[in-house]
């Protein structure tokens, strides 16, 4: 009896370039699937990963096409049927749950529609028994009252929900093959960590095969039996979760692990230096050969295969992996962080609160204010020249908010933020002098939006060089140089344009363009959030080299737990726009004292299969925070009833120099938590 | 919801406003007035004070836009002044032709858009979507006085199968201008239909590339039931106020066309009054072609607000 649910032989996917060149972006993947297991697809971005799982559908993207190879599903070669036979596979024995689910559910049909069509193409209910199934679909995923839901539009419902539903979705048609492509990448911390315990649930009642794609080691530790780990389009190490996670014996993987940053370890993570070669660009030798660090002659001219270690049941495409056997005990980051913190203020955000309602006009003619529930209320930090500083929260919690504020985007509706002690910052960007613009600079999340395409790298860096400092000519080309230096790019990137630079380069030049204006303070809005892991290692480290030599003072971004703990002194915890929790990062992490802090730092998913996350607090999305009382009080796990609904809760201060704001004593908190 | 369509509604109602506030500005700041405009070189004596008379000219401007404004919202535009006769009378018979025109031009064009953009769209990059693709470009970039006179030179004086120009009085009944807006109608469907089939095209082929036909695919929908209840819902709301302004368009008269056919709609009406200096008719039709543009604006809104479910929200819905 075969045990294999997939078998795939030599699968090899290109493109025509548009000089006509034949280029390839899977090469020879050679792998199986057993049934009842969950195999997980990991690599960066433009690894492949989602070219491959599609492919075991036998769905090839518009403008690629096979170049050799087989899929096999159930010894049947899903990529020579045509559309007839796959659509009768589709949807019955192989599910796709996608990455977006916002995005891959149809905007005009009701949620409960489209899990009803999907059973009336796979199973032979009549309408009663769908009805009732679907039903039962939505109650297995989790989702609350399932005769509402299945009413409401996909936009009626939250993130983390609309992936529930496309998980009800497939398993529609009780398929015995589940794909998920990143089913909870874009989601919240605390969501992600409850999709992937459903998902672990039902692979165990339901005996599934899954196949999870993934850029995130932590979910594919949390949730797979067995890893893929691919590079430029090769499979370089398949086995067991352990054996990957733990003692990688492949350079890249090694180096990938090293890069995160992770909850149990202080500092910054090592980064990897390079990046992914391109498809097309791909050498003679191994394509990992510039980036590694264990690479012999050999490896420049010959293309390792993929070699199967049975002592191991691992397979592993490098000529020198029995080097890094040894090596994969070693555990220990001493990147601490060596920031130069004065005692002097530099800002102070004092009562702050920012709101997005829009005043009607007769309002604003009246100049009154009507919002009572503002976005972000009560905002008080004061920050110390030479800190980093963290804000943290969930989506919808307000962290850009305040950074807009900051940056005088958007304007305060009560509360003011000084600046150097004494300067009153205006909310409006037109009031702001020259001075006050140079000092405070913003990075954005996303280079591609933030840099302007037609210009060169020149350009871009010469607009603040001449606003700020009137710099021309020879001065100003080597200011550039400088910059460009001093960011670790070459003086010859001056002449390109942002398309013709990888992501973490381009988010390398948006770092220059804000030291160009040597500011005094950096606000930093999830700079590294669409970077890969081993790019995000390595502007996380230039970010933190870049203040230790010029003492800038940063406000960081993030939603990523362990990236703040790596680079943070001090950390702010928000929900819905109001401060939780406040104190040193260290402190704050290792005994969380508000109820929001504990659930949130619990759901953080750790690359290894041994560390689950703490499920505490229900995942429901709240629309806006609550008019009075404690903020947290719909999902606190430790509410004290009608206190926390009526009053707001007052600030205390725990020993180690945190904050909290809570109804419940502080130390009373940590008993109840250990 | 209810909220909302009171407001676009009231919206529109103050754009007309405006629009009837500067055309009647606009006319009173030109030099001289309706009357010595019109009576040019007799424009003195008795004429001019009879003329002034009738018009009412001799009243302070604002009462006069107050009452023009009343009668207007009574439905009587006042009398003008080539014809000597009711505005209204010489407006009737023009808005007929126009609308005839335009709901040929409607009637044929729209479905053809729509089936040419989808085919195009379906069959991206084959054969028939660079036929069809290549036919559209053409005649969206030929002017319509160009493929206007085409038309008659190829049809009317060659073939000789067609009336080249439409010589009939203004006010004939439907049944006998029927075979006079042929050519028009072939000449306005051409470029209209272009138009709107290259935009359907691109709606629906973003649509095909969305993520979620692709879960709609990996799902198993068979191909045309994923194109009539996934695709085409979808890519066809943004369609609704192109297809609106369309129709503007066509209502408020397409003026190149009906002066090469010579086709008596409000397009040539609009040059001809103008030429005459019939500032009253100028007016007129000022706020008519205005309330065209709002109303059917304002009738698009509404149907993209009742099709789009992101626009409706769980009560409204009950
Ligand atoms: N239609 C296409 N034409 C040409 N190249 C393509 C096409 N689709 C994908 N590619 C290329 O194929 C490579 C692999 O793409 P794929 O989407 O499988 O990557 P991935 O590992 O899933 O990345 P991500 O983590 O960003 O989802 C990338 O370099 C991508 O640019
Ligand atoms: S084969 Fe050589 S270059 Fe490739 S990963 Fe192994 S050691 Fe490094
Ligand atoms: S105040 Fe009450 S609801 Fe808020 S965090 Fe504390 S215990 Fe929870
Ligand atoms: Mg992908």
């Amino acid at each position: 009896m075969n045990t294999n649910i997939q078998e795939i032989k030599d699968l090899c996917i290109g493109f025509k370039s548009q000089k006509g060149e034949q280029i390839s972006i899977l090469r020879n993947i050679t792998t199986n699937i057993r049934k009842g297991e969950t195999v997980g697809i990991v690599g960066e971005s433009g690894s492949g990963k989602s070219t491959l799982a599609l492919a075991m559908m036998g769905y090839i993207k518009h403008g690629l096409f096979t170049t050799g190879g087989e899929c096999l599903f159930k010894s049947k070669d899903l990529l020579s049927l045509n559309n007839k036979e796959l659509e009768d596979i589709r949807g019955r024995k192989i599910a796709m749950i996608p990455q977006n689910a916002g995005q891959a559910l149809t905007p005009n049909l009701k949620i409960g529609y489209q899990i009803e069509e999907a059973l009336k193409l796979h199973t032979d209910f009549n309408k009663v028994e769908r009805e009732k199934k679907i039903s039962e679909l939505l109650n297995q995923v989790r989702l609350p009252s399932p005769s509402i839901m299945a009413l409401r539009y996909p936009h009626e419902l939250s993130g983390g929900q609309q992936q529930r539903v496309a998980v009800a979705m497939a398993l529609a048609g009780n398929p015995e093959l589940l794909l998920l492509d990143e089913p909870t990448t874009g989601l919240d911390v605390t969501t992600q960590a409850h999709v992937l315990e459903l998902l672990k649930d039902i692979a165990k009642e339901t005996g599934t095969s899954m196949v999870y794609v993934s850029h995130d080691l932590g979910a594919i530790a949390q949730v797979c039996d067995r890893v893929i780990v691919m590079y430029a389009g090769e499979i370089v190490l398949e086995g067991p979760v352990r054996k990957i996670l733990k003692e990688p014996i492949h350079p890249y993987t090694y180096g990938l692990l090293k890069s995160i940053p992770k909850l149990s370890l202080s500092g910054l993570p090592d980064s990897m230096p390079g990046s992914q070669p391109q498809p097309g660009n791909i050498g003679s030798g191994c394509s990992f050969y510039d980036r590694c660090n264990f690479s012999s002659d050999e490896c420049k001219v010959k293309v390792p295969e993929l070699e199967y270690l049975s002592d191991i049941d691992t397979s592993v495409r490098c000529f020198n992996h029995s080097e890094l056997i040894s090596k994969t005990s070693e555990q220990k980051i001493t990147n601490d962080l060596k920031n130069k913190i004065t005692i002097d203020e530099i800002l102070d955000l004092k009562d702050v609160s920012i709101s997005y309602a829009k005043q009607g006009i007769i309002d604003q003619f009246l100049n009154k204010v009507t919002d009572t529930n503002p976005t972000v209320k009560d905002i008080n930090i004061n920050i110390n020249k030479g800190e980093t500083i963290a804000l943290v929260g969930e989506s919808g919690s307000g962290k850009s908010t305040i950074l807009k504020s900051i940056a005088g985007l958007l304007k305060t509706k009560d509360g003011y933020i000084k600046f150097d002690k004494e300067k009153l910052l205006s909310g409006d960007l037109k009031k702001r002098n020259s001075e006050d613009l140079r000092s405070i600079q913003l990075i954005f999340q996303n280079p591609d939006e933030s840099l302007n395409p037609n210009h060169t790298v020149e350009q871009i860096l010469s607009q603040p060089l001449k606003l700020y400092f009137g710099l021309t000519g020879s001065k100003l080309k080597t200011s550039i140089a400088e910059l460009l230096e001093k960011v670790r790019l070459g003086a010859f990137y001056m002449s390109r344009y942002p398309r013709q630079l990888s992501g973490g380069e381009k988010q390398r030049i948006a770092v220059a363009r804000a030291f160009a204006a040597r500011p005094d303070i950096i606000l930093c809005d999830e700079v590294t959030s669409a970077l890969d892991v081993s790019v995000q290692a390595a502007v996380l480290d230039l970010l933190q080299k870049l203040k230790e030599e010029l003492g800038t003072t940063y406000v960081f971004v993030s939603h990523d737990l362990a990236v703040v703990k790596a680079i943070s002194d001090r950390v702010a915890v928000l929900y819905q726009g109001r401060l939780c929790e406040i104190g040193p990062s260290k402190d704050v992490y290792q005994f969380p004292s508000h109820p929001y802090t504990e659930v949130l730092i619990g759901a953080v998913l750790e690359p290894d299969p041994d560390i689950r996350p703490k499920l505490v607090a229900e995942d429901i999305v709240e629309e806006k925070p609550p008019e009075i009382g404690c903020s947290f009080q719909g999902r606190c796990p430790r509410i004290i009833g009608d206190k926390c609904r009526n009053e707001t809760p007052p600030w205390q201060i725990g020993d180690n120099g945190n904050a909290i704001r809570c109804h419940i004593n502080i130390e009373e908190l940590k008993i109840q938590q250990s | 919801m209810f909220f909302l369509i009171f407001k676009r509604f009231v919206l529109g109602l103050i754009t007309l406003f405006i629009v009837s506030l500067i055309t009647f500005i606009g006319v009173e700041i030109l030099p001289g007035d309706a009357c010595t405009s019109y009576l040019e070189r007799e424009a003195f004596g008795e004429a001019l004070a009879a003329c002034i008379k009738r018009l009412g000219l001799d009243v302070p401007a604002h009462e006069r836009y107050i009452s023009w404004a009343y009668n207007v919202i009574q439905g009587d535009f006042g009398y003008s002044l080539s014809g000597q006769m009711q505005i209204n009378e010489v407006l009737g018979p023009r808005i007929k032709n126009s609308l005839v025109l335009a709901s040929a031009a409607i009637i044929i064009g729209i479905p053809l858009a729509l089936i040419l953009g989808i085919i195009t769209a379906l069959w991206r990059d084959k054969m028939p979507d660079i036929i069809i693709s290549t036919v559209a470009i053409f005649s969206m970039t030929i002017p319509e006085f160009i493929s206007a006179t085409l038309l008659i030179l190829i049809v009317a004086i060659w073939l000789e199968w067609l009336p080249g120009i439409v010589i009939v009085p203004t006010d004939v009944t439907f049944f006998e201008l029927l075979p006079n807006i042929i050519l028009p109608v072939i000449a306005i469907a051409m470029i209209m239909t272009a138009h709107m089939a290259r935009m359907v095209r691109s709606s629906v082929i973003q649509v095909m590339a969305s993520d979620y036909i692709q879960m709609a695919i990996l799902k198993g929908v068979p191909y045309w039931k994923m194109v009539f209840k996934h695709v085409l819902p979808n890519a066809l709301l943004p369609a609704i106020n192109v297809v609106a302004l369309t129709i503007a368009w066509l209502l408020g008269g397409v003026v190149v066309t009906e002066v090469v056919f010579n086709y008596p709609g409000l397009g040539r009406l609009v040059i001809e009054s103008i030429s005459n200096r019939d500032l009253p008719v100028v007016q007129a039709l000022g706020i008519i072609l205005a309330s065209i543009y709002v109303s059917i604006n304002f009738i698009a809104d509404l149907l993209t607000l009742m099709l789009n479910p992101r626009l409706k929200t769980l009560q409204t819905r009950k």
